[in-house]
C-alpha cells in the first residue's frame, strides 16, 4: 500500500533469547499494541513505521527474529543491510542476559561492521522480580561500546526512545548530514560505536566503503535486500 | 520421489483419486474450478459452483439456487474488477504442457474465488494501514488489538460477501469459535449428501478389515466430523486396519507412551534436557493463545509432556518452535469425540482420566508419524524447509510468472514469507478449523504433509495474486504475505484451495525437475 513519501528506509533487527519480548517491542513501536496473547515468532516477522528525524522522513523497517537456536541458520541472512540492532534481554531472567555475548558474536559475524547496537533490558514493569541489576548491564554495555536502555513494552516505557536512538545513530553512521538533536545523549549511556576489539568513536569513523553508496538521498539506496 | 509419484499416479489414474465422485463435483473430466472469467448468468455458473467442495456447496445450492439470477447487478456494483473485464494477462501456464483432462482452457489468470471475495480481501487490507506518527498526518489508523481488528474485518468482509453471492446470512464467526466445526456457515443441518457420505464412511469403518485405499479416497474430500477421530487414526497408520488387532495395539502403544513418561519425564530438570524443557515450557502458553481450550493447565501439561518426550526421542532435531503447533489438530480432533458442542471451551479435566490419557497418547503417536515424514524440516539448518521453499519458488515461477517477477522486482525472497508456511504447515496462515480440514486431505494423500503441501502452498500464494500485484513496494508485499486475510475461511475456501493444488499437481506430475527432495 502506498503511503506518504519517505526519504530513507532503515532496517533494524530485533535479536535476543526466546521470550524476552521482542515481538511486543515491535508491536508496541509500530502499532502501539501490546498483547499477552502473542505467539512464538517463526522465522522472521516484519513491520514498519515511518518517523521524522529532524526534517527527514525515515521509514523504519523492523525485523523481528525468532530467538531459538535452531533458526540461526535461517535468520543470519536477515542481518544483512541492517543499520541498527536492538539486542533484547529480560531483566527478570538472568539467563537471557547471559546469552548477550553469544548474540553479539553472531551479530558481528553476520552484520555490517558499523551496525549500531543497543542493549535493551525489557520487562521493566516487572522490576520487583528483577534479576539483572541496571548498573551491571550498563557497565557491560559501556565496556562493549553498546547503547543501553531499559524498556517495558507492556507500559511503553522507553520504547519510542530506544528505536528513535537506534535510528538516529544508524543514520549518523551512514553519513547523513543532519545533526544529532533528537534525543539527549546523556540518557543513553552512549559511549561511541563499538567494535569487537574495543571502542571507536563513531563520529570520527571515516565514512568510506562500498557498502555506502556515496551520495544521494534516494530511497532505493537503503532498501537493502536480504 | 517425484518419479515414483508419477508412476503411481498414472497407474491408478483411471479414476481421479479423492472419492468416488471426483473432487471437482459431479463432472468428469474434472472442471477447472477457476472458470469464472465469463461470469455467466446461468448454467455455466451453476457448473462452476459445483466445482466447490461438495459437502458444503450443496447446502448453499439448495438454499440459493433461485437466488442466482438476482445477484448480477449487485456484482456490478460491488465488483470494480469484474472478472470479465480483467485484462487477459499472459501466463506461464500457457507455455506449460497443456493440462490433460479438462477440456476448458485453464485460465490461470482467473482467481478461484469470486470477485466479491477479492474485494473483501482488499477491504480487509485497507483496514490495516500502516501507522503513521509523523507530524499529525491522518492515515486511517486502526489501533486495536489484532484479534478484534480481525473481527471487525470479518464483519465487514461477511456482509460484503453475502451481498455478493446472495448467500444465506452466516453468523459471524468469532475468531476463537468453531474449531472442529469446519462449515463456516454455522451449525450445519445435515444434507442428504452429507448423510450419504457419513454412511459410506461408517460402512467402510465397520468392515473387519478396513479398506484403507477406499477410506483415503473418500477422505480426500473431507471427513465427516463424527468419524474423523477414528479415520485420522487409521490413515496415519496408528490404528491397524484389522479390527481385531486394534484394542491390543492401542493398549500397547498407549502403555508405551506412558512408559516413556515414567522413564524420561522427570529428567526435564537435568542439565542435558533443561533447555529443551524450558523452551517448550515458554512456548506452550503461546500456542493458539486466543482459544480458551489451550489455556487450560491440564491441556498445557499434556502438550508439555508430548513435546518433551518427542524432543528427547528425536535428538537429531530436538524441539523446534513450530512443532508445538503441530500437535494441536490431533488433540482437538481426538478430543472432539467426547465433546458435543464447542470444543474450544470444553473443560478437559472433566473427562475421565483414562480418556484424557488416551487422547494424549494417541496425539503423541500420530504427531510422531506426521513428523517422521518431515523431520528434515527441523534438523540443523533445516534443509527440508530450504528445499521446499526453493521448490515453491520454482513452481511459482512456472505457474505464475507475473507474481514471480513481481517478487524479484521488489526484492522479496520466498524464504521471507514461505519459511513459516513450511515450518508450520500453513497453520499460522489459516484458522485451526481449516487446518483440520486440510489434514483430512494430507492424510489421504501419499506424503501429503511434504509433497502435496508444496502444491497447496503454491495454490495458496496464487490465490492472492491480485492483492500481491496491487502492493507497491517491498514493505507492502511482506506485510501482506505475513498477514493474509483468511480469518473467515472455512470448508469451501479450503476445498477450493485443495482443488487448485490438485490441479497443479496433476499438471506437474510428469515434470519431476521442478521438485527436488
Amino acid at each position: 500500500m502506498s503511503d506518504e513519501s519517505y526519504n530513507f528506509v532503515f532496517k533494524v533487527v530485533l535479536i535476543g533469547e526466546s521470550g524476552v519480548g521482542k515481538s511486543n517491542l515491535l508491536s508496541r513501536y509500530t502499532k502501539n499494541e501490546f498483547t499477552h496473547d502473542s505467539r512464538t515468532t517463526i522465522g522472521v516477522e516484519f513491520s514498519t513505521r515511518t518517523v521524522q528525524l529532524d526534517a527527514i522522513t525515515i521509514k523504519a523497517q523492523i525485523w523481528d527474529t525468532a530467538g531459538l537456536e535452531r533458526y540461526r541458520a535461517i535468520t543470519s541472512a536477515y542481518y544483512r543491510g541492517a543499520v541498527g540492532a536492538l539486542l533484547v534481554y529480560d531483566i527478570t531472567k538472568h539467563l537471557t542476559y547471559e546469552s548477550v555475548e553469544r548474540w553479539l558474536k553472531e551479530l558481528y559475524d553476520h552484520a555490517d561492521p558499523h551496525i549500531v547496537v543497543m542493549l535493551v533490558g525489557n520487562k521493566g514493569d516487572l522490576g520487583s522480580v528483577r534479576t539483572v541489576p541496571t548498573e551491571e548491564a550498563k557497565d557491560f554495555a559501556e565496556k562493549k561500546g553498546l547503547l543501553f536502555i531499559e524498556t517495558s513494552a507492556l507500559d511503553s516505557t522507553n520504547v519510542e526512545d530506544a528505536f528513535q536512538e537506534v535510528l538516529t545513530e544508524g543514520g549518523q553512521s551512514r553519513g547523513h548530514p543532519w545533526v544529532h538533536q533528537c534525543c539527549d545523549p546523556a540518557q543513553y549511556h552512549r559511549t561511541g560505536q563499538r567494535s569487537a576489539e574495543g571502542t571507536q568513536d563513531l563520529l570520527q569513523e571515516p565514512l568510506t566503503g562500498s557498502d555506502r553508496s556515496g551520495s544521494g538521498f534516494t530511497r532505493s539506496q537503503w532498501l537493502i535486500p536480504v | 520421489m517425484a518419479t515414483d509419484n508419477r508412476i503411481n499416479f498414472w497407474r491408478k489414474s483411471a479414476k481421479v483419486p479423492g472419492s468416488i465422485q471426483p473432487v471437482y463435483g459431479a463432472q468428469h473430466p474434472p472442471l477447472d474450478p477457476r472458470i469464472q472469467h465469463t461470469f455467466p448468468k446461468d448454467t455455466p455458473k451453476a457448473n462452476s459452483l459445483k466445482t466447490k467442495k461438495a459437502s458444503s456447496f450443496h447446502e448453499f445450492a439448495r438454499s440459493t439456487n433461485d437466488a442466482w439470477d438476482i445477484d448480477d447487478e449487485e456484482d456490478e456494483d460491488f465488483a470494480p474488477c469484474h472478472p470479465a473485464t480483467l485484462p487477459p494477462t499472459p501466463h506461464s501456464t500457457s507455455h506449460a504442457p497443456p493440462p490433460p483432462p479438462p477440456s476448458q482452457p485453464a485460465d490461470s489468470n482467473g482467481d478461484p474465488r469470486s470477485p466479491g471475495q477479492l474485494d473483501v480481501a482488499a477491504a480487509e487490507l485497507r483496514l490495516r494501514p500502516e501507522e503513521d506518527t509523523a507530524g499529525g498526518q491522518v492515515n486511517g489508523r486502526v489501533v486495536v488489538k489484532s484479534s478484534s481488528e480481525a473481527l471487525l474485518n470479518t464483519n465487514t468482509a461477511r456482509s460484503t460477501l453475502q451481498k455478493q453471492q446472495s448467500l444465506p446470512v452466516r453468523p459471524i464467526i468469532p475468531l476463537v469459535a468453531r474449531i472442529s466445526d469446519q462449515n463456516s456457515s454455522g451449525a450445519p443441518t445435515m444434507t442428504v449428501r452429507d448423510k450419504s457420505r457419513l454412511d459410506k464412511f461408517k460402512y467402510l469403518l465397520s468392515c473387519p478389515n478396513t479398506d484403507l485405499e477406499e477410506l483415503r479416497k473418500h477422505s480426500w474430500s473431507g471427513i465427516p466430523r463424527e468419524v474423523r477421530p477414528i479415520t485420522w487414526r487409521l490413515l496415519s497408520g496408528y490404528l491397524p486396519a484389522n479390527m481385531e488387532r486394534r484394542e491390543q495395539v492401542l493398549k500397547r502403544k498407549r502403555d508405551e507412551y506412558f512408559g516413556f513418561i515414567e522413564q524420561y519425564y522427570h529428567s526435564r530438570t537435568d542439565e542435558t534436557y533443561r533447555d529443551t524443557y524450558r523452551q517448550i515450557h515458554i512456548d506452550i502458553p503461546r500456542t493458539n493463545p486466543l482459544i480458551p481450550l489451550f489455556q487450560q493447565p491440564t491441556v498445557q501439561e499434556v502438550f508439555e509432556r508430548i513435546l518433551f518426550i518427542w524432543a528427547i526421542r528425536h535428538p537429531a532435531s530436538g524441539y523446534v518452535q513450530g512443532i508445538n503447533d503441530l500437535v494441536t489438530p490431533f488433540f482437538v480432533v481426538f478430543l472432539s469425540e467426547f465433546v458435543e458442542e464447542d470444543v474450544e471451551n470444553f473443560d478437559v479435566a472433566s473427562l475421565p482420566l483414562d480418556t484424557q490419557r488416551n487422547i494424549e497418547a494417541d496425539s503423541f503417536w500420530c504427531m510422531t508419524k506426521l513428523l517422521d515424514g518431515i523431520q528434515d524440516n527441523y534438523t540443523f539448518a533445516q534443509p527440508g524447509i530450504q528445499n521446499k521453499v526453493k521448490a515453491l519458488e520454482e513452481l511459482v515461477s512456472r505457474i505464475d510468472e507475473d507474481i514471480h517477477n513481481y517478487f524479484k522486482r521488489n526484492e522479496v525472497e520466498y524464504l521471507q514469507f514461505a519459511f513459516r508456511w513450511m515450518n508450520n504447515l500453513l497453520m499460522r496462515e489459516l484458522p485451526l478449523r481449516c487446518t483440520i480440514r486440510l489434514w483430512d486431505t494430507y492424510q489421504a494423500e501419499q506424503e501429503g504433509f511434504s509433497h502435496f503441501h508444496l502444491y497447496v502452498c503454491a495454490a495458496f500464494l496464487i490465490e492472492w495474486r491480485k492483492e500481491i500485484l496491487s502492493m507497491v513496494d517491498f514493505q507492502g508485499l511482506l506485510m501482506l504475505l505475513q498477514n493474509l486475510p483468511t480469518i473467515h475461511w472455512g470448508n469451501e475456501e479450503v476445498g477450493l484451495l485443495l482443488a487448485e493444488a490438485y490441479r497443479l499437481k496433476y499438471m506437474f506430475a510428469d515434470a519431476p525437475n521442478h521438485y527436488k527432495r
